[in-house]
């Protein structure tokens, strides 16, 4: 499956070591600097993943080899906050990640990481950081994440986290990539163009 | 039964409740560029999808396009490259596309209200996150991602959760030396840069009745950056006499007066009811300037640094606890962006600039928001002005807000902006440093070469 094109796939367990990264409000221009979206296609975005950050901070946490090949990403408050760009999450999906548990997320970056099968689950501030604590311990520690539930695991830490009711059930479902059902009853669409006076020319 | 504007537009455009339980909701205006639509036709072409609604939507070139030469072939060649695949996929779809090369180009946020495609009661979606600026004028605005971008150019829809909404009242009069950007980064700084998620904002009070609608779009502009994706105003009889005779406005005449007629009734009832409901004081807003590196994080110019001693912004910007941002050097002024790139923005520039002289160290920036604006500048002598006192006098583009064209910040370079964003690396050098601020108060600090507090320059300027 390729990242690019979505097909409908149920996603309900995800598993994979975990990345504890620390920090509120990192924004879509950390995660992915603006000189890497003068492109015509997301490929090879994951080799530039906080490009800048990683430069300026050798101890940065994506530098650290023990964490490769991560598959879940810890963050903090408010995470994906600024720009639109789906390029954000497009490189970290590139990059294996495949669910990101948070205290909170920007609502655009939450929804365009639905949109690639990533979920984005929310957890309490003191969760998420016994969660980090842990991880940064204990890199090997396989996580999982429950859709339904919204449990996360991580060795014997257990949590309770949670998804929007509507994405949660788009994962389940396998209807998590949108284009198919908005295009379903095409002629409902075209019946509220028709009534709204703006579209007829008042 | 009183609603608000957001809850008429959104059932105005709900098409169903699909099975996900989101709603679909038709885009009754979509604003397509070339950072982020390339990968969405490329899927529409994999899956054989057509362009629903060619006709609702429209296109030009902003983020990558160069301001000292707008010459094709682009310098940079993967920028041409991009701007090649707009051409080719609005041609292919018969979508409308402002070239570099057209008299309508410029930010696609500057555009869309300047030829009237923006209007009270649409919902409008574009691939950038300052599409909130649209709300200005009554609209229902949002940023998107690209696979959003892909759904709209096939269906015309959006599946999406209602948000609830946030009454932010401002009210009374702002002092001389303060504009709407001191009050949006007033009204961030205290409702918290993640303090709108799950909220539109619907701005109002005396503040915003005053205000013009060059001003209501800097407010809404920056919505995102306080963490709601939607922000508006209620339309009024500014917004209506805004839009009368615009390119895209309903013609003046019958259609005009209907037009008035539901666009008034689109606005929220006196009585509607708000999940939340915020107040401000105009009368106790200062020239504000952002000191750390999330546009939270502000003071007045003349306040003191309120940050713990331990915060990496600090550290990143230079700056001690208790410090002024007043006196701070600076490197480069840029006067531009979608937030501020806007004839008034230009014109009350161009009060502080007339008679001064750039400081010789600093490199100065004026780059209009559209080839219109630009045109209407130059009309009334504003550039003559500019390059007098040393200002590069540009073509119009997104420019340094951002780090994807070729103007930049280099090394450490500190810049008083007019734009949006402080994130780290936003203006182009991983360790350039953005203090967001009024236009005043760019032009202020360009002259001075230092953060100052302009209403020292407005002492004996005529208003």
């Amino acid at each position: 499956m390729s990242p690019a094109s979505p097909q409908p796939l149920a996603i309900s367990h995800l598993a994979g070591r975990g990345l504890p990264l620390r920090g509120h409000d990192i924004d879509t221009d950390r995660i992915m600097p603006a000189r890497f979206l003068v492109a015509v296609s997301f490929e090879g975005l994951e080799q530039h993943l906080f490009e800048d950050d990683r430069k300026g901070d050798p101890d940065h946490v994506f530098n650290d080899p023990r964490f490769n090949g991560a598959a879940i990403l810890v963050v903090n408050t408010n995470f994906g906050c600024g720009s639109s760009r789906e390029h954000a999450p497009q490189g970290l999906v590139r990059a294996g990640y495949r669910a990101i548990v948070g205290e909170s997320f920007s609502e655009i970056f939450q929804g365009n990481s639905a949109m690639l099968g990533m979920p984005c689950f929310v957890a309490s501030h003191d969760d998420v950081e016994r969660l980090q604590a842990l991880v940064a311990g204990s890199p090997e520690v396989v996580m999982t994440a429950d859709v339904a539930s919204g449990a996360i695991t991580a060795g014997t830490l257990k949590i309770a986290a949670s998804l929007p009711p509507a994405l949660r059930d788009g994962f389940l479902s396998g209807q998590w990539n949108p284009t198919a059902m908005l295009l379903d009853r095409f002629d409902e669409v075209r019946a509220v163009a028709a009534r709204l006076p703006y579209v007829s020319g008042f | 039964m009183a609603a608000t504007l957001f809850q008429k537009v959104w059932d105005a455009h709900a098409v169903r409740v699909l099975p996900s339980g989101q709603t679909q909701l038709f885009v009754g205006l979509h604003l397509v560029h070339e950072v982020t639509s390339p990968q969405a036709f490329d899927m529409l072409r994999q899956h054989g999808w057509k362009v629903a609604f060619p006709d609702r939507t429209f296109a030009t070139a902003d983020h990558i396009v160069p301001t000292k030469s707008q010459q094709r072939p682009f310098l940079d060649l993967m920028a041409e490259e991009m701007m090649g695949a707009l051409e080719r996929n609005c041609r292919g779809a018969g979508i409308r596309l402002w070239a570099p090369d057209n008299d309508n180009q410029g930010i696609v946020h500057v555009i869309g209200p300047e030829l009237g495609l923006t209007q009270p009661g649409m919902t409008i979606a574009c691939g950038d996150s300052h599409t909130s600026t649209h709300g200005a004028l009554g609209a229902i605005a949002f940023g998107i991602g690209t696979s959003q971008v892909r759904d709209v150019l096939a269906s015309q829809c959006l599946a999406l959760d209602p948000l609830k909404v946030r009454r932010v009242e401002v009210s009374g009069r702002l002092s001389p030396g303060v504009f709407a950007k001191d009050v949006i980064l007033t009204i961030i700084r205290r409702l918290g840069v993640h303090g709108g998620g799950g909220f539109a904002y619907e701005y109002g009070g005396s503040t915003l009745d005053a205000m013009t609608m060059d001003e209501r779009m800097t407010i809404c502009n920056m919505s995102i950056e306080g963490g709601a994706r939607i922000g508006y105003v209620n339309p009024d009889d500014r917004t209506f006499e805004y839009l009368r005779g615009r390119p895209f406005a309903p013609k003046d005449g019958d259609a005009f007066e209907h037009a008035v007629a539901w666009w008034r009734q689109m606005a929220s009832d006196a009585n509607a009811r708000y999940d939340d409901h915020v107040k401000f004081d105009a009368a106790s807003i200062e020239p504000t300037v952002t000191w750390g590196i999330n546009p939270g994080q502000s003071v007045a110019v003349t306040e003191p640094i309120d940050a713990e001693p331990d915060d990496e912004a600090l550290a990143f910007m230079g700056f001690k606890p208790g410090s002024r941002v007043q006196g701070t050097k600076i490197d480069v002024a840029f006067i531009g962006s979608c937030t501020n790139g806007r004839l008034s923005d230009l014109e009350e520039a161009a009060r502080i600039v007339k008679g001064h002289h750039v400081a010789p160290h600093v490199k100065a920036l004026i780059v209009p928001g559209s080839r219109a604006v630009s045109r209407a500048a130059e009309a009334r002598g504003l550039h003559e002005i500019f390059i007098a006192a040393g200002f590069e006098w540009r073509g119009a583009g997104c420019s340094m807000c951002l780090g994807m064209n070729p103007d930049k910040l280099e090394g450490r370079q500190v810049s008083a902006s007019s734009s949006n964003r402080n994130f780290k690396g936003r203006q182009g050098s991983p360790t350039g440093r953005t203090l967001l601020m009024s236009p005043a108060m760019v032009a202020a600090a360009a002259i001075a070469g230092e953060v100052v507090d302009v209403r020292e320059m407005l002492e004996g300027v005529p208003a």
